[in-house]
């Protein structure tokens, strides 16, 4: 059997930062992104864990084709492609599309919901303007809105609506390959379930691919098939979710999973009693 | 004894369109040396209920209560100089955002200092010697030199750690924690919950931590009240709030942990409130 292309690859992908230097101070280069290597298979997903600063969301941007990467190779369907090189066109742009943290930010406050929605299908594809509305107003419905919603404005939408209104717009273009940075973290934990739910419903229905920014291990366990857990740039460990979580090896993965709260009864009960003869030993 | 009693505490605001009630109705009690954690959703009025006792609440805010008293006195009764001595010495607070709680154009010494001249009349050297205790218990590293650092030099968790060395500048008996560690990393946000724990047991304050994270509740609290739409939906041990849940909304968002999904899909609060009317 031959090997099934990745919908994504990356090659030892690595990303500097110049920092211009003043009279003062001399300019220095930071490595975000140290040599990285990943690979996403159809209809899977890979869930990227880091703190702030490790480099998670400038890798999630590379993938989702909004920085060029300084050296490494990206291939998207096994093709590679280089944004330095050459803009990518609208085949490309309509493959990989992204969700960002805070629906509040990511989309204009001035524009209206049927505008954001068939904006993408205006830049690249020539759709006529009849079907780019019903198009719009049959992916409300999908991602659980309204067709009269179409022409509300965002400020008229509640966090996990409008995180929803962002994920229609990533998905108006029938993309293969979607790059969620921290879709949920800005989300409350009852919106937070019924968004994760939506993108798991979207991902059987469309045969999406999933790559998942998120410092959150436990929306990480829910969700991924691939985990790639990244500090300070480089990927400390990868692998599928049911062995990192059953046993990660590296210092920093654990580090990662000590730190996390547990809310398991059994715990509980043990910091309980713990606290109850702390308090005794005193009196 | 009970530190700091509420009874049926209800804050309106006023609004372009007519009056909203933020919390409506709830009491709340905290005990010598005791953790209570208030948790919710946004919208739920957790922080209202709180910045309503430290006064802290816009002008367009109407606070009425049947009883609040701190350690027997009267806080609604109480004139603001009176009110001035026991909010921000005997009761105090940190925020979320501890960047922006600091404020950016004086050095962070000079910020723990002021509170020590204002509240415990500390000058000149003792004010400086007891800024540098209060560094080293809150674990800031190099503590002479981070006196002379101005916020933007630090990062998040440590101008967490310099707001709780100015929370606890003058031997607080309560401490009000805000969503302390949202905008921190998992990493840090134990190393600061294991600090305000320690603290709290050495110091013997009591402690009221807002949050919205039942994973802070459960490495943290003793008691807990869990709100929603400015209402009391449970008080219980924390214990038997996880193991045993009396109010739906309750069961509703512990099923709503990802870590607790059965199956491929996660329960959500609508599902609960779907299932309750069908009842």
């Amino acid at each position: 059997m031959t090997p099934v292309t990745p919908v994504v690859e990356g090659r030892a992908i690595v990303r500097d930062y110049h920092v211009p230097g003043s009279m003062l101070r001399r300019a220095k280069t930071v490595r975000a992104v140290k040599g990285i290597d990943f690979s996403v298979q159809k209809g899977k997903t890979l869930a990227i864990v880091g703190e702030s600063g490790s480099g998670k969301s400038t890798l999630a941007r590379i993938i989702a084709l909004i920085d060029a990467p300084s050296e490494g190779e990206l291939l998207i369907d096994g093709q590679r492609v280089d944004i330095a090189a050459s803009r990518p066109g609208p085949a490309l742009r309509s493959k990989v599309q992204m969700v960002f943290q805070n629906p509040y930010g990511s989309l204009n406050p001035r524009q209206k919901i049927g505008d954001v929605l068939t904006e993408p299908l205006v830049i690249n594809t020539d759709v006529p303007a009849a079907e780019r509305r019903d198009r719009a107003r049959a992916m409300l419905q999908k991602v659980g809105l309204m067709p009269e919603h179409y022409n509300r404005y965002p400020h008229m939408f509640s966090g996990g609506q409008r995180q929803r209104i962002a994920i229609a717009r990533a998905l108006m273009l029938n993309p293969s390959l979607l790059v969620l940075d921290e879709p949920v973290s800005a989300l409350d934990l009852s919106v937070q379930a019924q968004v994760l739910n939506l993108l798991a419903d979207l991902q059987d229905e469309m045969g999406l691919t999933y790559v998942f920014v998120s410092h959150d291990l436990s929306v990480v366990r829910y969700i991924a098939d691939e985990v790639m857990v990244i500090s300070e740039g480089e990927a400390v460990e990868q692998g599928p979710r049911e062995a990192i979580f059953a046993n990660p090896t590296h210092p920093y993965t654990r580090q990662l999973f000590a730190a996390t709260p547990v809310t398991d009864v059994d715990a509980i009960r043990a910091r309980v009693a713990r606290r109850k003869a702390a308090r005794q030993a005193v009196a | 004894m009970s530190l700091l009693t509420i009874r049926n505490l209800t804050v309106r605001f006023a609004t372009a369109t007519g009056s909203f009630t933020a919390v409506d109705g709830v009491d709340l009690s905290v005990d010598r040396g005791e953790v209570l954690a208030i948790v919710g959703e946004s919208g739920s009025g957790k922080s209202v209920s709180m910045l309503a006792v430290m006064g802290l609440l816009p002008d367009t805010a109407t606070v009425t209560a049947d009883e609040m008293t701190y350690d027997g006195q009267d806080i609604l009764a109480m004139t603001p100089a009176q009110k001035r001595k026991l909010i921000g010495r005997e009761i105090t607070m940190i925020f979320q955002e501890p960047v922006a709680s600091l404020n950016p154009s004086f050095t962070v010494g000079f910020q723990i200092e002021e509170v020590l001249r204002f509240n415990l009349g500390l000058s000149g050297k003792a004010a400086r010697d007891r800024a540098l205790e209060l560094f080293r218990a809150v674990g800031i590293p190099s503590p002479e030199e981070k006196l002379k650092s101005y916020p933007h030099q630090m990062s998040g968790g440590q101008c967490q750690r310099v707001m709780i060395a100015i929370a606890i500048a003058s031997n607080p008996r309560l401490l009000i924690a805000d969503e302390p560690t949202t905008a921190l990393d998992v990493t840090i946000q134990k190393q600061i919950l294991d600090l305000l724990m320690s603290l709290q047991e050495d110091y013997g304050m009591g402690l009221i931590l807002i949050t919205h994270d039942m994973g802070v509740v459960a490495e943290t609290a003793d008691r807990v009240v869990v709100q929603y739409k400015g209402r009391k939906m449970e008080e219980a041990e924390v214990l038997d709030l996880f193991e045993n849940p009396q109010s739906p909304y309750t069961r509703a968002l512990l099923s709503a942990l990802p870590e607790h999904a059965t199956g491929d899909r996660l329960p959500t609060v609508s599902d609960f409130f779907t299932e309750e009317a069908a009842r």
